[in-house]
C-alpha cells in the first residue's frame, strides 16, 4: 500500500513537491515562532537574573526594566546619590550598584556604573561576567570603558582602543562627545544577553561626558554656569571630592555623581524583598519605584502576549493554507484518476482500499512536509542565528524537539490526515458510483 | 460446471424508462469462448457490469462459477470479482504509473486465489504470459504503462486478465483501438491463452470479422429482448 502510494505520488511529483513545500514552510514557521518566543523569554529572563530589585525614579515597572536591563528607552529624570546611599545602608541589602544611562556608542547603550556591577551581575542561570580580554575598571582610571562582546566584535575593539560616545540613545547622533574619549580597558566574553550590546564606563567618566552640557540645563540664566573649559568647575566634581573624603573607599565608589538613573540591588535574604519595596516606595525625599524583575517580566509578557498570539495565529493560518493546498491537490487530481480507480476496482480493490490509498498519500505528503519543515527550520536557524544574536541577543540554538514541539508536529500530522478525509470520502463515493465504467 | 449462467435477467438503470436488459437465458461452460456482437448502445456494457457485479441486480438470476453475485455485498463482491473474473476494457486498461509487469501482477496483489492459481512465483508466471503475448523484451516489462503503444497496452491488459486463471474473462471491445492486423493477432492470442488457462471468455464486439475465432457467437439483439424495436 505504501509503495503503491509512493508510486502514485511520484507520478505527480511536481504538484506533490509543491504541496510538501507548502506544508514544510508552515511547519517551519510554527516551530520557528515558538522557538523565537521561547528564546526571547529565556534571553530576557537570563539578562535579569541575579538582580533582586531595581530601583529607579518613579515610573512604569516594565519601562524601568527595559531601560535598565536591556538598554531600551529611558527612565525618569534621575535619583539622588543620597537615595543610593540610603539603600546601600539598609540592613537587608547585600549589595547595590548604581546605574547611569542615556548615552550611546554608535547606537549601543552606554551604561555608567562602577566595578561592583561586574562583580554582582549574573546572567544565564547564575554565571558572572567574565572578560575575553583586558581588565574591568581598574584603580582610578576614570576614562576606562568595558565593551560587550557584540560591540567589540562589530567594531573590532580591543583593550587599549579609544572610543567616543554620543548623547541620546538613537542609532544616529550628531552630538558626539569628542571632547571626552574613553580608553577600552576590557572586552566581555559573550553572554547571549543584552550585556553583549552595551558599553560600560565609570560613573566619573559618564559625568565628565556631561559636564559641559548639564551646566546650562541646570540653570541657563546663571552666568556662573556657562559652558566651562575644565571639569574642575563642575559641581558634580566638587561633590565627588567632598563625599570621597568622608565616605572613603569602603563601598568602592570613588566617584559620587549628582544623579543616577537606577540602582541594582541584591538582598541578603530574598524574603525581605517586599519590605524593602515598601520602604523604597514610601521614601519621601525622592520619588522612586522598586521593581522586581520577575514581576516586571511577567507584566511584559502580558503586554507582548497579544503580539505573540497574533504571530502564532498567522503561523497556524499558513499551516491551514498548506493543508488546504494538499486537499486541493488531492481533489483536483481525482477526476483524472477516476479511470485509475476503476481499473483498481476491476482487479479487486475495494472502495475502502481506494479510500485508504488517498489517506496514505496524504499521510506521506504530510510526513514529508513535517520533515522538510524541520530541515528548513534547522537551516534557517543556522543562517539567522548570528544575525539574531547580533541584533537582538537571541540565540535559537540547534536544539532537538521538546515535548511541546513534538505535540505540535503530531497535531499537524493529524490535521493532515483529517483534511485528507475530504477527498478520500469523495473518492469512496465516486468509485462506488462509477464502478468499472471508464468515463472520460 | 458453468462459468456463467443467466436466467430471466431484467435490469433498468435508475430513472430510466425502459429496461436496458431483458435476457431470458445465457450460459457459458467452463473454458468456452463466446463472441457477443451487436451495435453500440444496445446494453452490452450494462450486461458486462451486471456480470462483474458492479450494478445491483435481483437475486438468483445471475451466477458466476455457480455463485450468485447479487447475494454478495460490498467488499465480498469485490473479492469475488478478482478471484473469478478477469476484465479487459476498450482502452486505457493500465495504471499509468506502474510498470507493465506490475500492472499484470495487480490481481495477484488483491486476490489470494489468483496468486495461488498463478503458481508459486507469480512474477515468473507474469513474465511467461507477457512472453507468450509477444512482449518478451525485458525492457518492455519494466517500462511504465503510459510509455507503451496501444497494442502493447491491450496485450498487457490481456495478460493481467489471464494471470491466476480466473473462471471467466470479460472483454469489452478490446480491439476497437487496434488496426486490422493487430486486431486479428490479438483475438487469436487471447482465445488461445484462454483455452490454455481453462477460462471461459465472453468477448463483446461490434466487429463481426472476428467471429470465426470463437466457439460460439451470439447476436446481442436476439439475446436481449428489450433491444427489439
Amino acid at each position: 500500500m505504501m509503495r503503491f502510494s509512493l508510486c502514485s505520488l511520484w507520478n505527480r511529483r511536481f504538484v506533490a513537491a509543491l504541496t510538501i513545500l507548502a506544508i514544510g514552510l508552515s511547519v517551519a514557521l510554527i516551530l520557528g515562532v515558538e522557538r523565537l518566543r521561547d528564546s526571547a523569554r529565556d534571553s530576557f529572563a537570563n539578562s535579569a537574573s541575579g538582580i533582586d530589585m531595581i530601583v529607579a525614579p518613579r515610573g512604569n515597572s516594565v519601562q524601568i526594566l527595559m531601560a535598565t536591563v536591556f538598554g531600551v528607552g529611558g527612565t525618569g529624570t534621575g535619583m539622588t546619590w543620597d537615595s543610593f546611599e540610603w539603600m546601600e545602608d539598609r540592613p537587608e541589602v547585600a549589595w547595590a550598584v548604581p546605574i547611569q544611562m542615556g548615552d550611546n556608542h554608535r547606537g549601543y547603550p552606554v551604561i555608567g556604573t562602577d566595578a561592583a556591577y561586574f562583580e554582582h551581575f549574573r546572567h544565564s542561570g547564575g554565571q558572572s561576567l567574565s572578560l575575553a580580554a583586558g581588565t574591568f575598571f581598574t584603580g582610578d582610571g576614570a576614562d576606562a570603558a568595558v565593551v560587550g562582546a557584540e560591540v567589540a566584535a562589530r567594531f573590532d575593539y580591543a583593550p587599549g582602543g579609544v572610543i567616543v560616545n554620543a548623547h541620546g540613545s538613537g542609532e544616529v547622533s550628531f552630538d558626539l562627545h569628542d571632547e571626552a574619549p574613553f580608553t577600552i580597558s576590557g572586552v566581555l566574553a559573550p553572554t547571549g544577553t543584552a550585556v553583549d550590546q552595551m558599553v560600560f564606563v565609570t560613573l566619573e567618566g559618564f559625568d565628565t561626558l556631561h559636564a559641559q552640557e548639564d551646566a546650562p540645563l541646570i540653570d541657563p540664566l546663571d552666568p556662573a554656569a556657562k559652558p566651562a573649559d575644565g571639569h574642575d568647575e563642575h559641581e558634580a566634581h566638587d561633590d565627588h571630592e567632598d563625599h570621597g573624603e568622608h565616605e572613603g573607599t569602603e563601598a568602592g565608589h570613588y566617584h559620587e555623581p549628582d544623579r543616577i538613573n537606577a540602582v541594582y540591588i541584591g538582598l541578603i535574604d530574598r524574603t525581605n524583598v517586599l519590605g524593602l519595596q515598601r520602604a523604597v516606595n514610601e521614601r519621601r525625599s525622592d520619588a522612586l519605584s522598586a521593581v522586581l524583575p520577575a514581576v516586571a517580566l511577567a507584566e511584559l509578557w502580558g503586554i507582548t502576549g497579544t503580539a505573540e498570539r497574533a504571530m502564532r495565529l498567522m503561523a497556524w493560518a499558513v499551516a491551514l493554507a498548506g493543508m488546504i493546498g494538499m486537499v486541493v491537490m488531492l481533489s483536483a487530481t481525482l477526476d483524472t484518476r477516476r479511470r485509475e480507480f476503476a481499473i483498481l476496482r476491476s482487479v479487486g480493490a475495494t472502495p475502502t482500499r481506494i479510500f485508504a490509498l488517498i489517506v496514505t498519500e496524504a499521510a506521506v505528503l504530510t510526513a514529508a512536509g513535517l520533515i522538510l519543515g524541520f530541515v528548513l527550520l534547522t537551516l534557517a536557524t543556522f543562517v539567522t542565528d548570528p544575525i539574531l544574536s547580533a541584533h537582538f541577543g537571541l540565540r535559537l540554538g540547534l536544539n532537538v524537539f521538546g515535548a511541546r514541539e513534538l505535540a505540535t508536529l503530531l497535531a499537524i500530522f493529524c490535521a493532515g490526515l483529517i483534511a485528507s478525509l475530504i477527498p478520500a470520502i469523495r473518492v469512496y463515493r465516486m468509485t462506488l458510483a462509477d464502478g468499472l465504467s471508464v468515463r472520460l | 460446471m458453468t462459468a456463467l449462467s443467466i436466467q430471466n435477467l431484467a435490469y433498468r438503470w435508475p430513472r430510466a424508462e425502459h429496461d436496458t436488459l431483458q435476457i431470458e437465458k445465457l450460459s457459458l461452460e467452463t473454458g468456452e469462448s463466446v463472441f457477443l456482437y451487436g451495435p453500440s448502445g444496445c446494453g452490452k456494457s450494462t450486461l458486462l457490469s451486471a456480470i462483474a457485479g458492479v450494478i445491483d441486480i435481483p437475486k438468483g438470476v445471475l451466477h458466476v462459477n455457480e455463485q450468485d453475485l447479487s447475494s454478495l455485498h460490498g467488499g465480498a463482491r469485490d473479492r469475488f470479482r478478482v478471484d473469478h473474473i478477469g476484465l479487459i476494457f476498450q482502452v486505457f486498461n493500465l495504471i499509468p504509473w506502474l510498470s507493465a509487469l506490475e500492472n499484470v501482477l495487480l490481481p495477484c496483489t488483491y486476490s489470494q486465489r489468483r496468486r495461488e492459481r498463478a503458481g508459486g512465483k507469480s512474477v515468473e508466471t507474469a513474465k511467461r504470459l507477457l512472453d507468450e503475448l509477444g512482449l518478451s523484451t525485458p525492457a518492455l516489462a519494466s517500462k511504465k504503462a503510459n510509455e507503451l503503444s496501444v497494442g502493447q497496452q491491450q496485450r498487457i491488459a490481456a495478460a493481467r486478465a489471464l494471470i491466476g486463471r480466473p473462471d471467466l474473462i470479460l472483454a469489452d471491445e478490446p480491439t476497437s483501438a487496434l488496426d486490422e492486423t493487430a486486431k486479428a493477432a490479438f483475438v487469436d492470442l487471447l482465445t488461445r491463452e484462454c483455452a490454455a488457462a481453462g477460462s471461459a471468455l465472453l468477448f463483446v464486439s461490434h466487429d463481426r470479422s472476428l467471429e470465426h475465432h470463437f466457439d460460439r457467437s451470439i447476436d446481442f439483439q436476439d439475446l436481449n429482448r428489450s433491444a427489439l424495436p
